[in-house]
């Protein structure tokens, strides 16, 4: 396995070992962020070491917070969410699903990979330049991300190379993108039309026409916004600001446009990290229930239809912009449409489950973890494409709450059973379905634990990004749920140690796996 | 292998992707426009606009001449091709040189800076990424012309690469009336 491997095996691999590391610190950077909200004056020793200017004498300040989230979701989105279900599985298996010999274009497809790994080490290097990483989340606002360091301590190099970071993403995903849709439209075996490839190949399809797309745009805003601290333009910063007691002598433009261009790369991005686990899990409920997919040419349309719709629904992240609000009723019926065709998918796997001999295998149980939170996750989406609720919920808990199960677990699961389903594929041996199972129910049990009170935390009001409850009188009554979803997180990632264990344990001692091991139907089990 | 046409497509979809870009960009620049109801119009007829339509003969002509080495690779005319290769390249750099001369001379003399004003941010920001996009654009040619003066490279990858060409052309086509034309002094 050489470093520089142009296999689409091989790349995929290596895919996944970027987003298990990735993933990792994502996990450790959360772990953090809910001790301090619970331990707010704590000062720990191992925090000062490791930013003696964010945590000096081992007391966080507000700053490094901020930065540690803005990390956490830039991590856990681009580098995990978005590299695992579609570069990762879809690099190893979307060539052997259609009976091609490789992707279409090798050497773009590493090249695509190490621009991947140079954009996370860009991120990464954020956390060790002077004043650290950035403060501005995941989303990046101007003007908090547009004036340099008169902001705060990481808004200097720290933002920059951050912007940095996902202007390489943007471009390793399409060269990525390119490569899925050639692959698909060019190489399908002779046999195979569009509707004869597996549910997985769609997603994987899908996704990647979205990220042709979504990511165009968000280089735009990325290199607007690095013109704005870097070359004085002033795309998105207003005129006449003054921050700090300082006037900011911009010539004056709309930060509002920033949000329009994030969100229309933001909005899809969200189906860019469910579409290809949506593909896999039609997948896996129809093997482990020994039936074929319920209502196979609906569920592939279904995926077009949240993909074409994913691009004119971007306007319901900013219902609080100022928006008129015949734009936000619009947005809106648009944004509830999206439910149609994910019910379509709901339905359509409990109907695949219907009468079928179900196998409960460790896949199966990710798989069935995944419908379950999808459905949670999903039903909370209905609730905030109101503009009259998401007024009141949008900068609340609520939010949090609700994308960190949608987005964030829901494809995890589909993660976890596809590893647990592939395993076998890609090792030659099983992940160890014992184990397996245990952590299925730990994280299931974990995951709930932790997001289903954070929903009630958003009722009463809780705001996102705080660093420190104990400053507001009316968050006193929220902090004991605090406690136990910090408790439940520290549950959740000590369940993530069984899988690894098992990941790296089932690699060499795993019991050994026949060729075809679940009995399934599509062509990568082949003898080949 | 892969079949005939696979790098073609591949090349549609990035220009797809890249009009996007682009696109966005012009998006940003209509609305900040529409929001600003006296828009800076710096642009003399003469010599502003003379100098910019040459600059645009020049780009155009260049394209002229991708086509004809498209045309000669299609005819397994490896030297002709390299020739109109080189010429194609002539033009993408003395593109680049006038839009430079001209950049200078907005900068040093007029004043008009990305910092100056909106329009300014316009103004470099987006010929700032036509010009990103010729120059990528010369080194794509300057590899080819080297492969095929080599024997490399089939008559589809020059096409793919007079597709790219084409499509920066094309783009600056967008921007000329857009950025120029509408910003000439009443």
């Amino acid at each position: 396995m050489t470093i520089f491997s142009t296999d689409h095996k091989v790349i995929g691999k290596q895919y996944i070992g970027l987003a298990l590391f990735s993933v990792l610190l994502g996990i450790v950077l959360s772990l953090v962020m809910r001790f301090h909200l619970v331990h707010p004056d704590a000062k720990v020793k191992l925090f000062g070491a490791l930013w003696p200017d964010g945590a000096p004498g081992g007391q966080m300040t507000p700053e490094l917070y901020l930065s540690l989230m803005t990390i956490h979701g830039t991590i856990m989105v681009f580098f995990v969410l978005t590299t695992a279900p579609q570069s990762g599985f879809g690099n190893y298996f979307l060539p052997l699903q259609i009976g091609a010999h490789d992707m279409a274009f090798p050497v773009l497809n590493m090249l695509s990979f190490w621009t991947t790994a140079l954009s996370l080490l860009t991120l990464l290097a954020a956390f060790f330049v002077e004043g650290g990483a950035p403060l501005s989340g995941w989303t990046a606002y101007p003007p908090l991300s547009g004036l340099g360091r008169i902001t705060g301590p990481g808004q200097g190099l720290g933002q920059d190379l951050w912007i940095l970071s996902i202007a390489l993403f943007c471009v390793a995903s399409l060269m990525a993108a390119i490569n899925f849709i050639v692959t698909i439209i060019e190489l399908r075996a002779p046999d195979m039309g569009y509707f004869d490839m597996p549910l997985t190949c769609w997603g994987w399809f899908v996704t990647a026409l979205i990220s042709l797309f979504a990511f165009a745009v968000l280089l735009a805003g990325g290199i607007l916004l690095l013109l704005d601290r870097t070359a004085g333009t002033s795309f998105f910063v207003p005129g006449g600001l003054i921050v700090n007691d300082q006037i900011q002598t911009r010539s004056g433009g709309s930060p509002i446009l920033f949000q329009h261009l994030f969100w229309f790369f933001g909005h899809p991005e969200v189906y860019i990290a469910i579409l290809p686990g949506m593909g896999l899990i039609s997948t896996i409920l129809s093997t482990f229930s020994g039936k074929k997919v319920f209502g196979y040419k609906a569920m592939a349309i279904a995926l077009l239809a949240i993909g074409g719709l994913g691009f004119v629904v971007w306007g319901h992240h900013m219902f609080i912009s100022g928006m008129s609000p015949y734009s936000s009723i619009a947005f809106s019926v648009l944004t509830l449409a999206v439910g149609v065709p994910s019910a379509v998918k709901t339905f359509n796997w409990l109907a695949t489950l219907w009468g079928g001999r179900l196998r409960f295998t460790a896949a199966m149980h990710f798989a069935l973890g995944f419908v379950s939170i999808f459905i949670t996750g999903g039903i909370t989406g209905l609730i905030l494409g109101q503009p009259g609720l998401d007024i009141y919920f949008h900068d609340t808990y609520f939010v949090v709450a609700h994308f960190h199960l949608i987005m964030g677990v829901a494809a995890i699961f589909a993660i976890f059973a596809g590893l647990h389903y592939w395993f076998p594929k890609m090792y030659g041996r099983f992940l160890h379905e014992g184990l397996g199972k245990l952590h299925f129910y730990m994280t299931f049990i974990g995951v709930y634990a932790v997001f289903v009170p954070l929903h009630f935390a958003g009722f009463v009001g809780n705001p996102r990004r705080y660093p420190d409850f104990k400053e507001y009188e009316f968050l006193k009554a929220v902090m004991p749920l605090h406690i136990g979803v910090t408790h439940a997180a520290y549950f959740l990632a000590a369940a993530q140690l069984i899988f690894l264990f098992n990941y790296f344990w089932s690699q060499r001692r795993g019991a050994a796996a026949p060729a075809n091991p679940w009995g399934a139907t599509t062509r990568e089990w082949r003898d080949d | 292998m892969n079949p005939a046409g696979a790098k073609t497509l591949g090349m549609w979809l990035f220009v797809l992707s890249d009009l996007l870009t682009f696109a966005t960009l012009l998006v940003i620049y209509t609305a900040l426009r529409l929001a600003n109801p006296d828009w800076p119009k710096p642009f003399a007829l003469s010599p502003s606009i003379v100098y910019a339509t040459i600059m645009t003969i020049v780009l155009l002509a260049s394209s002229l001449t991708m086509v004809w080495a498209v045309d000669a690779m299609g005819k397994n005319d490896r030297k002709r091709a390299v020739q109109w290769l080189l010429a194609t390249i002539l033009g993408g750099a003395s593109f680049i040189a006038l839009h430079l001369t001209e950049w200078r001379h907005l900068i040093q003399i007029d004043k008009i800076t990305p910092a100056s004003s909106l329009f300014g941010s316009v103004f470099f920001g987006v010929t700032g990424l036509h010009m990103a996009h010729v120059a990528a654009g010369l080194i794509y040619l300057t590899v080819l012309a080297t492969g095929v003066a080599r024997g490399k490279f089939s008559a589809e990858d020059i096409e793919t690469g007079g597709l790219y060409w084409h499509f920066v052309d094309l783009v600056w086509m967008f921007v000329f009336p857009l950025v120029y034309l509408m910003a000439v002094k009443p």
